[in-house]
């Protein structure tokens, strides 16, 4: 398989960290001169520029955080003047204002680098038809994802989301090999195909390329296998440049990062230490080569856990776990943290289906108690006790080992656990602080 | 020869049960047979009923868990040397038997099983000249 930069992605440890101390200096110096919020916030912290010699001092440096791009909105937080700015993105503001990032000639050509690498990654070359299906505009999806196939040399179909039907036809008529969308989306336009008269193997589809949404291994199957595809999964976000900070190899084995621009830690989210690696935890983004919208110890809210490991591919960059939710939804459970995600990815290991649960925390005696509420659905239900009890025993034990915590499995009924419209409440804590 | 016989997840819960007869006595389904397995937290409702397919159905709208086990049938005098002759010609076969329930009319028992290998265990009894049912046999009782 080719790798796009061999010289950065596979390089040796020592080197790279040395690459990378380099480029946090020359960042945190252009920061400190050109962002009044960050020197403010390194002033108050007792940093200066001179504090930071090698990439093992970034822990010395304040976080930012959504709320700190937020304060500043529009364009406080940028470090270079407007004249340098080329583009500007913005996300939608679902959960407030919108965040906006602004990149310069070299940003563009940073991100244009790390997407590159990125379809590389999945297979794609110069010979590839790639349809872009992330919308186009504001959001980052559509034009990352263009300037990347452009920057290989593929031939870039920018169709944009939606229209499905258009979607087919272009699939079909242009020979697309490669489609970039949400896997959502994907999974739709699978369907579609379906439904159509297009017969699955006229397609020449070979690769898919599906990020911007959380997604379960359970979906990737099924998008492989409707689709007759690989696919890969890519991990971005606008603050950082968007999509390509983090990409699949053909292993499908976690992402590695572009550490080289992208420097990741896996904190603590409540007490904000870094973990030792391969803990589970908050990811924290410093940007290192990025001039526009340069972010130190971003926190992302995204939960995953680092593997330095080398991997089969050759590629030496560190992988991250695919995402397995949001550190606003973390419990303490005596003392240990928890993720629900912890919990339904342990259930969606041991069935096909989505099962519906509910955490129940509780304090009885002074003593946290953990409940987790299965429903027997009609996949799950056995009609025997002793399969029945196996497979609670069963549960149990996966999750105590996933966990690291006692906890009570109870089978019960499908009408006990409430469902919502929308975003489902999967935990019910009790406990009165 | 093979009936079907519902299963129905409960939870250990008062009415629960009640609640299941209710949604089938509103659309007046018979049932034949009615066995309950429990442990501390949950139990298995079992049901052989005069319209499986329907009373699944109804049972589902009502959002229980249902499913359509498959068992068998043998009547024989209600006397206890007819039951173990029964479970004896299965395990002489090393067919096992999940689980099994009987009730009796008039001098007569009926026997329900559900075991390893309902095809096997109903050639094994034929064999042994044992009075197999069917499910219109149990319904018209």
């Amino acid at each position: 398989m080719e790798i796009w930069n061999r010289h950065f992605e596979c390089m040796e440890h020592d080197e790279l960290r040395r690459v990378q101390s380099d480029r946090l200096r020359e960042t945190v110096e252009r920061v400190y001169f050109n962002v009044p919020y960050y020197r403010h916030k390194m002033q108050e912290a007792g940093i200066g520029p001179e504090h930071i010699q090698s990439i093992e001092d970034i822990v010395k440096l304040p976080f930012t955080t959504k709320n700190d791009l937020r304060d500043t909105y529009p364009f406080g937080m940028f470090a270079v003047p407007m004249s340098e700015i080329v583009r500007l993105h913005a996300s939608s503001g679902t959960t407030g204002k919108s965040t906006v990032v602004g990149y310069t000639r070299n940003d563009i050509s940073t991100w244009s680098e790390v997407m590159a690498r990125t379809l590389t990654s999945a297979g794609a070359d110069r010979n590839d038809f790639i349809q872009i299906a992330y919308g186009y505009g504001l959001f980052t999806g559509g034009l990352g994802l263009h300037y990347g196939g452009e920057k290989i040399g593929a031939s870039v179909i920018p169709v944009s989301g939606g229209n499905t039907n258009r979607q087919l036809q272009l699939m079909h008529d242009f020979g697309t090999t490669v489609l970039a969308c949400t896997p959502s989306y994907a999974l739709h336009l699978a369907e579609a195909i379906e439904e159509s008269d297009i017969d699955i193997n006229e397609l020449r589809l070979k690769t898919g390329v599906f990020g911007a949404e959380p997604w379960t291994e359970n979906m990737r199957r099924e998008i492989e296998q409707k689709l007759k595809i690989k696919a890969i999964d890519i991990y971005g976000l606008s603050e950082v440049i968007g999509p390509g900070v983090a990409f699949e190899c053909m292993e499908q084995n976690g992402l590695h990062i572009s550490e080289d621009h992208f420097y990741p830690e896996i904190i603590d989210p409540e007490t904000l230490q870094v973990l030792p690696e391969g803990s589970f935890g908050e990811l924290v983004f410093t940007t290192i080569t990025k001039e526009g919208l340069p972010l130190i110890r971003y926190r992302t809210r995204d939960l995953t856990r680092l593997s330095y490991k080398k991997c089969n591919c050759g590629r030496t960059l560190v992988r991250m776990d695919k995402c397995l939710g949001r550190s606003d939804d973390m419990l303490i459970i005596r003392g240990v943290n928890l993720f629900p995600s912890q919990i339904e990815s342990v259930l969606l290991e041991m069935s096909e289906i989505k099962p519906h649960y509910l955490i129940i925390v509780d304090r009885v005696n002074n003593l946290d108690t953990l409940e987790l509420q299965v429903e027997v659905d009609e996949e799950f239900f056995q009609d025997k006790i002793s399969q029945l009890q196996s497979l609670r025993g069963q549960l149990q034990e996966n999750l105590e080992s996933a966990i690291g915590l006692g906890i009570k499995v109870t089978l019960v009924e499908p009408k006990t656990i409430e469902r919502s419209e929308g975003k489902a409440q999967r935990v019910f804590d009790k406990r009165k602080f | 020869m093979i009936i079907q016989q519902l299963s129905v997840f409960l939870e250990n819960k008062s009415g629960r049960l009640t609640e299941v007869l209710e949604v089938l006595g509103r659309e007046n389904i018979r049932i034949t047979a009615l066995s309950v397995a429990d442990t501390t937290e949950f139990g298995i409702l079992r049901i052989i009923v005069s319209d499986p397919e329907k009373a699944k159905r109804l049972l589902k709208e009502q959002m229980f868990t249902v499913n359509i086990t498959e068992v068998i049938s043998v009547m024989a005098p209600d006397e206890a040397k007819y039951y173990a002759k029964v479970l004896r010609i299965l395990s002489d076969i090393e067919i096992s038997v999940e689980y099994t329930y009987a009730f009796s009319i008039g001098k007569k028992s009926v026997i329900v099983l559900r075991c390893s290998n309902n095809e096997k265990a109903i050639e094994a009894l034929k064999a042994h000249e044992m009075e197999l049912l069917k499910a219109s046999d149990l319904y018209s009782i």
